[in-house]
């Protein structure tokens, strides 16, 4: 069980990671006129990477600097940032307004890319090998 | 979406909040049915969607925003349901050679996530 100090390192670290997210929103709906979608997708793709990056970072280690931001940038940062619920969302809209081949491609497609992401974090994050 | 500082001072409180939750249903669901299998993230994100259909159907998404739904769900429900995790996750399980949960976990995610959406969004009384 997660003592206070996790809750409290989670719950800043998700606050932040939400508010990010938004901002991201905010920034495509100015470049593209409309955040849906590659708000959601550029967001997930993001944290997915940044989570296994860091994941890989920390290793095995329970002690030293990075295990200590662990929660917060996990957690918190990467939890928050990235969303499911939306996605699903946006996946249900699309279906309901009628353009099941966009939400098939959506909504399947996103995951191969999201696991390719952490994937490619992974090897990014392991101590010694470079981008 | 709802304009300057306090739409997004209530996107990052509701962040927070949504987060929490989140560790709280991990560790309740890691206690219950162990951590070989990601059900804590499946779990919030089962449930996140369901209360992102419903709370659409209320409060008139797309169409309209308000702070209730920067608080509620681009915060909390956006912050509840997670993404990350759940790639780490189920690449761990492909990478330790556990390809059958890593599918299980991916196939279940998708289908019950959408459903769930749908599903809330029923109940809340949007039309199909």
């Amino acid at each position: 069980m997660t003592g206070w100090r996790g809750y409290l390192a989670v719950g800043l670290g998700s606050g932040l990671g939400a508010l990010a997210r938004h901002l991201v929103g905010l920034g495509m709906l100015q470049a593209l006129g409309s955040a849906f979608l590659w708000g959601t997708l550029a967001v997930n793709l993001v944290g997915s990477w940044l989570i296994a990056a860091c994941a890989a970072r920390v290793g095995h280690r329970v002690t030293g600097h990075a295990a200590r931001w662990q929660p917060f940038l996990m957690a918190g940062f990467c939890g928050g940032f990235t969303t499911f619920s939306l996605f699903g969302l946006e996946t249900l809209y699309l279906l309901e307004t009628s353009r099941p081949g966009l939400a098939l491609a959506y909504g399947v497609g996103s995951v191969p890319l999201w696991l390719a992401a952490a994937w490619w974090g992974r090897r990014v994050g392991r101590p010694g090998v470079g981008p | 979406m709802s304009g300057g500082i306090v739409g997004l001072v209530l996107v990052a409180v509701g962040g927070a909040l949504g987060g929490m939750a989140r560790l709280a249903v991990g560790d309740l669901m890691a206690h219950w049915l162990g951590r070989g299998f990601p059900w804590g993230t499946l779990t919030v994100n089962v449930l996140g969607c369901l209360a992102i259909g419903a709370l659409a159907t209320a409060l008139g998404w797309p169409i309209a925003s308000s702070p209730a739904w920067s608080l509620l769900a681009v915060g909390g429900l956006g912050g509840f349901t997670t993404v990350s995790s759940f790639s780490l996750q189920t690449l761990t399980l492909w990478q330790e050679g556990r390809s059958g949960p890593a599918v299980v976990n991916g196939l279940a995610t998708l289908v019950a996530g959408v459903a769930a959406t749908a599903l809330g969004w029923w109940l809340a009384g949007g039309g199909a």
